[in-house]
């Protein structure tokens, strides 16, 4: 997928002139929060659990070698085959390369954001195998060739009217004039469709929301139960995992999968929670007869006890994007890739580089409500900080705005000069203002920027600090 | 004015004086929105402090928090900024500004800003540990309960997200606006996210900052209030600002000009509806 994160401004203007787009945000920026909490209100020791969570996940990502290790080992001994992946290239080749040995045609896919950031699809394409992915949103973008707009709701961008609009454009095998003005009906066909799918695909690929370390299995969670048939019916299923995604037992995963969903839809579960712990044994009704794990690198190992460790330890259950302003206004593919919201503007720069990226961590106001919803309680404005520190130190963005604040930190600590030059501008304004007998500015140079859409107050005339200093009470 | 270091006491009201404010030497950061913008809020919380009994000075060299560089990433300048400002403050029992972001960035942001230079890390743990929101120095320090200010209107909050998420002020406005005479006070939808302002955010991303607003706007607008008020005047400029520009007749003020009776003097910021 190609990025286009350094064009974020223009992408966010578009966006913003999307009334479909805007309508779609609102419902589901105010949606999931509202369910969040509900959830949370039912489960008294949820904040609880979250410390819990940042524990076992500062403990793993501490021990790291050793847990992946121990993965390796157990999930070997169940019958995997793990591959390790430095980075995207190499995680393509492994995948690619099994789905040949399977005699591939086409390949199903179950929703898995790190197939999205490494181009899965493109490259099977590329190598004349078919990918077609099988949880509904997903298969929805996919038709639209459009990276997910959301890490949980990949469609969410889109009204029903355009989801029927791809599928008449898609499903050849259907009349062109059926009626598919209710959802209902859309759902109807996306399943007969995917059925098909389902049951020809030579090989299956998931993702995984954790592995765990004690007993070599792979967990994915989902709501359609695309997972399920994506994993047990083809003959081979390639699971592909981030390395941070290990925790070390049964138990953990379990303390994660309660906040994960509370977090993420308000759900006290997804509707299917599915355990894959190796090939199907031979007692084993169904099941894949080969597992494949590929973990993948992709510059994480680089995060390791830096800045950026902690962002290690998101679930990716999307509640900062719910709850931020910012997404709230642009949506997701503002961003530009493949992540999106605070999660994205902390992981894209670092992914991409921070030259490709520089504008996602400077688009917030740090209001700071992607940490208090957190689950994992990740610093995102402190990281999204550490950021901005090294864009400065790069004399990335503007050179106008870079030198305009250099002057006015040289004044503000040099209150000799602070004072008297300030003194004056708002002594100036302030009679400006009185002539035009406002108490405000609708336009005034330099601001342009501001009074686009919203008129500037005009300071009172004088300064506190003159006025106190004179005397005044 | 009692507790003043005033020219005009005598010498036994000085003596008196200095002896109910040891320990209560408020130095007054008024933030550089409020020293350049509104001097009104200024005054407003020198008076309310005051009235709690504390002695209050304004120190002259006071300029801006150092935000706006610390934001922009370049921590040199604020550190340096930050250093001017400890200097400046470090002599008073208490820091307090008319702002939880301002009060925000010494209390929590300072003392990280020097992490790595112990002497000044010190010194910014030591200033952090004084410094606060108005409100909340009113109500959990100074424990003001009684406010004797009128002010017949139905108003709503805008709860400033730094205050709010990095100094836990929400309920100290309320519980001091609720001693207001004729306040009645209605919270907004969502009043927890953001306005859009983050100060050069707002003029980074002015479209962003734009729809941030107007979604902030929509939401105060809905709850019939006359007036928006909160505690951080970025926040209330850029409200002020989009409710005039959309020609919307609520007025915008500081909590403190509400709480320390001023709002007959001072017209609401960027002007009265009465007025457009």
């Amino acid at each position: 997928m190609q990025a286009t994160t350094r064009s974020f401004v223009a992408n966010a203007k578009k966006a913003m002139a999307d009334r479909n787009l805007r309508g779609a945000l609102s419902k589901l920026t105010r949606g999931f929060p509202i369910k969040r909490l509900e959830a949370m209100a039912r489960l008294p020791e949820f904040e609880a659990l979250r410390d819990d969570a940042v524990a076992i996940k500062d403990h793993t990502l501490a021990n790291l070698d050793a847990y992946l290790e121990r993965y390796e080992e157990k999930a070997r001994e169940n019958g995997a085959h793990v591959h390790w992946a430095t980075d995207g290239a190499d995680a393509r080749d492994i995948i690619l390369n099994i789905c040949r040995d399977a005699g591939a045609k086409t390949v199903t896919k179950g929703k898995s954001m790190i197939t999205e950031e490494i181009g899965v699809n493109e490259y099977l394409e590329d190598n004349g195998i078919q990918p077609i992915e099988t949880d509904l949103g997903e298969y929805i973008i996919q038709l639209r060739k459009e990276p997910p707009s959301h890490i949980i709701a990949p469609a969410i961008h889109l009204s029903k009217e355009q989801v029927a609009d791809a599928f008449v454009a898609e499903h050849s095998e259907y009349a062109a004039d059926r009626d598919l003005s209710e959802p209902r009906a859309l759902l109807e066909e996306a399943r007969a469709v995917l059925r098909r799918k389902f049951l020809a695909a030579d090989v299956g690929i998931t993702g995984a929301n954790m592995l765990i370390a004690e007993t070599g299995t792979s967990v994915i969670v989902t709501n359609e139960g695309n997972g399920d048939l994506t994993q047990t019916l083809p003959k081979t299923h390639i699971v592909v995992a981030s390395i941070e995604k290990v925790v070390p037992t049964l138990e953990d995963a379990t303390t994660i999968l309660r906040i994960l969903a509370r977090s993420a839809t308000g759900q006290e579960m997804s509707v299917y929670t599915t355990f894959s712990t190796g090939p199907k044994r031979p007692d084993d009704l169904d099941g894949p007869e080969n597992y494949h794990v590929v973990i993948l690198d992709n510059g994480r190992s680089g995060m390791l006890g830096g800045d950026f460790n902690d962002m290690l330890r998101c679930i990716k259950c999307g509640a900062c994007l719910n709850h931020c302003p910012v997404y709230k206004a642009i949506g997701g593919h503002a961003y530009g890739w493949c992540y999106s919201g605070p999660m994205g503007a902390v992981l894209v720069p670092g992914l991409l580089g921070l030259a490709e990226a520089h504008d996602l961590p400077q688009a917030s106001t740090f209001c700071g409500r992607c940490e208090d919803v957190c689950p994992m309680r990740i610093p995102l404005p402190r990281m999204l900080r550490s950021w901005r520190n090294q864009s400065f130190e790069l004399a990335q963005g503007s050179p106008k705005s870079r030198a305009g604040l250099g002057i006015w930190a040289f004044m503000a600590r040099r209150p000799g000069l602070y004072r008297p030059l300030m003194g004056l501008a708002v002594t100036v304004l302030g009679w400006f203002a009185a002539a035009v007998g406002k108490g405000r500015f609708s336009s005034l140079p330099l601001a342009g920027n501001w009074t686009a859409a919203r008129d500037l107050p005009a300071p009172e005339g004088k300064t506190f600090v003159g006025q106190w200093k004179a005397g005044k009470r | 004015m009692a507790g003043r270091t005033g020219h005009c006491a005598s010498m036994t009201d000085e003596a008196e004086n200095t002896e109910r404010t040891t320990g209560r030497h408020v130095g007054l950061f008024a933030t550089c929105l409020v020293d350049l913008m509104r001097p009104s809020v200024g005054f407003a919380a020198a008076r309310l402090l005051e009235r709690a009994g504390y002695r209050v000075s304004v120190p002259e060299s006071q300029t801006c928090c150092g935000q706006p560089a610390y934001n922009a990433g370049d921590q040199k300048d604020a550190r340096a900024i930050a250093a001017h400002t400890i200097a400046a403050f470090e002599p008073f029992d208490y820091v307090i500004a008319p702002s939880g972001s301002c009060a925000a960035m010494i209390r929590v942001h300072y003392p990280r800003l020097f992490e790595d230079e112990p002497e000044y890390l010190k010194r910014s743990q030591a200033l952090a540990e004084k410094t606060y929101e108005l409100t909340s120095f009113l109500s959990d320090i100074a424990k003001t309960t009684e406010i004797t200010a009128k002010y017949p209107a139905k108003a709503t909050y805008h709860d400033a997200c730094s205050g709010l998420r990095e100094m836990a002020v929400r309920a100290q406005p309320r519980a001091l606006l609720a001693g207001v005479s004729g306040l009645r006070l209605v919270e907004a939808e969502d009043g927890e996210s953001c306005c859009g302002f983050g100060g050069l955010f707002s003029v980074k991303y002015p479209d962003i900052s734009a729809s941030m607003v107007d979604d902030k706007v929509d939401a105060l607008l809905a709850t019939g209030a006359d007036v928006v008020l909160g505690g951080d005047l970025g926040c209330l400029i850029n409200i002020a600002g989009r409710l005039k520009r959309r020609g919307a007749s609520m007025d915008v003020r500081h909590v403190a000009e509400v709480l320390a009776g001023m709002t007959d003097d001072v017209p609401p910021i960027a002007g009265s509806k009465e007025k457009p």
